[in-house]
């Protein structure tokens, strides 16, 4: 394994992503929305309990398993809701942050190759096509788990923060954060890596990977779906599974897409 | 997953013939669906060799590259590049040649330094040199002072220079140089070709594919025409032009009456072809209708297959009472070759 060429490669195609604004900026302001302005708003949230809609969320929590239900017991209704919302609802929100940025930096090393006429050039340089591959995953994978760990880190000291008045005192992070972010943001990241990697062997510019890459983000709004409807409850056992499934299918993305990645093929596609 | 491109099916390249060429392909071929890009190339370079392949758009010419250098699988045939299997052996193979491809594949977002030496790590210039090298490079294609800016902001002059720069950075034994005078003015394009000759007087081999004929008759040993993936014709533009019977263009001036129409003499001369009377498009005397019996200059273009026709289509006109006083004859050049193969190749078809 020539390491020499791949960290080279990475290297590369990171001082590029940094110098493109239509990829750093999603990159900068969906963490920022994630890790800011949502537990704000949510710290907050007790201040509008009154609008029209907000006891509804009561009702959610009575439809919630009966575990769930005793965690919550210790605090009162505006702490609820505050706990509801930072630690509950926004999880699988949270899991946007590593899937975006990790499918973000794939289409723009992958595709965005292509669509810049550099790919050629690469493909003919002394590297394998496993080297090539590996290098533009890690390329993806590295700051997508480190965004996602900073991230969680800004999200606990906001969300404790600016939930100070209401809870009076640290409620967060929460078990099911702590496997959140060490096992399934990972997970996701190279769920996300994976399809957008398949993806962008078969497209021509950033925009198509981008856009169609973005279709791995439909589990996660499932999960948010499923936990606003009360069917789905994340606890803790239940992260631990999803982090295994996108673990699970992130090594079935990747394994096709090393299989499948082919330079000749790459050409012969033009 | 394999590292290696799909192996090409059919029997490799005989191994033990001396000395070795740096390529040799035997019957190589490659279809896309129903699309013959290359087929049955018999290609063999030496070292040291400038080598031009020429041909259309479409010809054939990048994807013979592609497979030479082992980023494409062969679909019939097989092929030796610097002693290697270029499928089976395509990294090892990739480490001593250098591709300048159609377009200068340098990142617009990086400076003309960073992208040289983001290659010179991939392509293994030991780390201690990389600086050292990168500047050489930038010197040699006078972007030193641009070094440190972005390529975005190169003219394509400048981003071809770059490319070239970048092809060049790990001091390849073997280059293949696709159209690398595309966008180069004229003399960017004159110090590529002395970068390129020193490059021979190196030891190096380049296979230069490109359109532009003049540099092409400049700077090739040999050359090989393709036309619709298929080699027409191998040699250098002299045995081409001998082979082909490519025409010789001779120019005669000559003093005749006006009312004797010269061109019309020469039309049924044995190896004389193409006959045009030049005097009024190149401003000469032109004979005025009245006076058919002055003695005015003229002048003469035709093409002749030989030296004898010269001295027929003189015979004929002396003999007719024109008074020849001058022979230009100008040997047929490399595109007078080309355009032959193409009419010829054309009419077969």
């Amino acid at each position: 394994m020539n390491l020499r060429a791949m960290r080279a490669i990475a290297a590369k195609d990171l001082a590029v992503v940094r110098r493109s604004k239509a990829v750093m900026l999603p990159l900068i302001i969906v963490p920022l929305i994630m890790v800011l302005v949502l537990p704000l708003v949510a710290s907050f949230a007790p201040t509008f309990a009154n609008i029209p809609g907000a006891s509804d969320l009561g009702a959610l929590i009575e439809q919630m398993p009966e575990s769930f239900q005793a965690q919550l017991a210790p605090f009162d209704e505006e702490q609820r809701l505050v706990v509801l919302l930072l630690v509950y609802m926004f999880a699988p929100l949270y899991l946007v942050v590593p899937m975006m940025v990790a499918s973000v930096i794939a289409a723009d090393a992958f595709a965005g190759e292509k669509e810049r006429k550099t790919l050629e050039a690469l493909l003919h340089t002394p590297t394998s096509d496993t080297e090539l591959v590996l290098a533009k995953l890690a390329v993806g994978f590295v700051p997508a788990v480190v965004v996602a760990w900073s991230a969680f880190v800004i999200y606990a000291v906001v969300a404790n923060a600016a939930a100070w008045p209401t809870m009076g005192q640290i409620f967060f992070p929460t078990a099911m954060w702590w496997v959140l972010a060490l096992l399934v943001a990972p997970g996701v990241a190279a769920f996300g890596l994976g399809a957008t990697v398949l993806v962008s062997a078969r497209v021509s510019t950033f925009q198509e990977a981008y856009q169609i890459g973005g279709l791995v983000v439909v589990p996660l709004v499932l999960l948010v779906v499923g936990q606003a409807a009360g069917v789905v409850f994340l606890s803790t056992a239940l992260v631990a599974v999803i982090g295994v499934v996108f673990w699970v299918l992130a090594a079935v993305l990747i394994g096709l897409g090393l299989r499948t990645f082919r330079r000749g093929e790459l050409l012969a596609r033009g | 997953m394999s590292d290696t491109v799909a192996r090409a099916p059919s029997s490799p390249v005989p191994a033990k013939r001396a000395p070795p060429a740096v390529i040799e392909t035997h019957a190589l071929g490659r279809r896309f669906g129903e699309t013959v890009a290359v087929a049955d190339l018999e290609l063999r370079v030496e070292r040291g060799e400038i080598v031009g392949m020429l041909g259309h758009n479409g010809a054939g010419k990048t994807t013979t590259v592609r497979l030479l250098n082992g980023v494409l699988g062969a679909s019939s045939g097989g092929a030796r590049v610097l002693g290697l299997d270029p499928w089976r052996d395509g990294v090892a193979l990739r480490r001593r040649t250098g591709v300048a491809t159609e377009t200068p594949a340098v990142d617009d977002r990086l400076t003309g330094r960073q992208g040289l030496t983001y290659f010179a790590h991939i392509y293994g210039v030991p780390a201690a040199s990389v600086a050292r090298r990168v500047d050489e490079v930038l010197h040699i294609f006078d972007l030193a002072d641009a070094a440190d800016a972005r390529v975005g902001g190169y003219s394509r002059g400048m981003k071809q220079r770059l490319s070239l720069a970048r092809t060049l950075v790990h001091e390849p034994e073997l280059l293949f140089l696709d159209e690398p005078t595309a966008g180069l003015d004229p003399v960017a394009a004159r110090a590529l070709d002395e970068r390129v000759l020193s490059l021979r007087a190196s030891g190096a081999t380049v296979l230069l594919c490109t359109h532009n004929l003049v540099q092409a008759q400049a700077l090739c040993d040999r050359v090989v025409v393709l036309e619709h993936g298929r080699m027409v014709a191998a040699g250098t533009p002299s045995e081409l032009a001998a082979g082909l019977g490519a025409a010789t263009r001779v120019t005669l001036e000559l003093t005749a009456p006006a009312g004797l129409d010269v061109a019309a003499l020469l039309r049924d001369v044995a190896g004389v072809h193409g006959v045009e009377d030049a005097t009024a498009a190149e401003g000469g005397d032109a004979p005025p209708p009245d006076d058919p019996s002055a003695v005015r200059d003229r002048r003469l273009r035709l093409q002749v297959d030989d030296r004898a026709a010269i001295a027929a289509a003189v015979a004929r006109l002396v003999n007719a009472g024109a008074g020849v006083y001058a022979v230009e004859r100008e040997a047929a050049d490399l595109e007078d070759v080309y355009f032959a193969l193409h009419e010829r190749n054309g009419a077969a078809a």
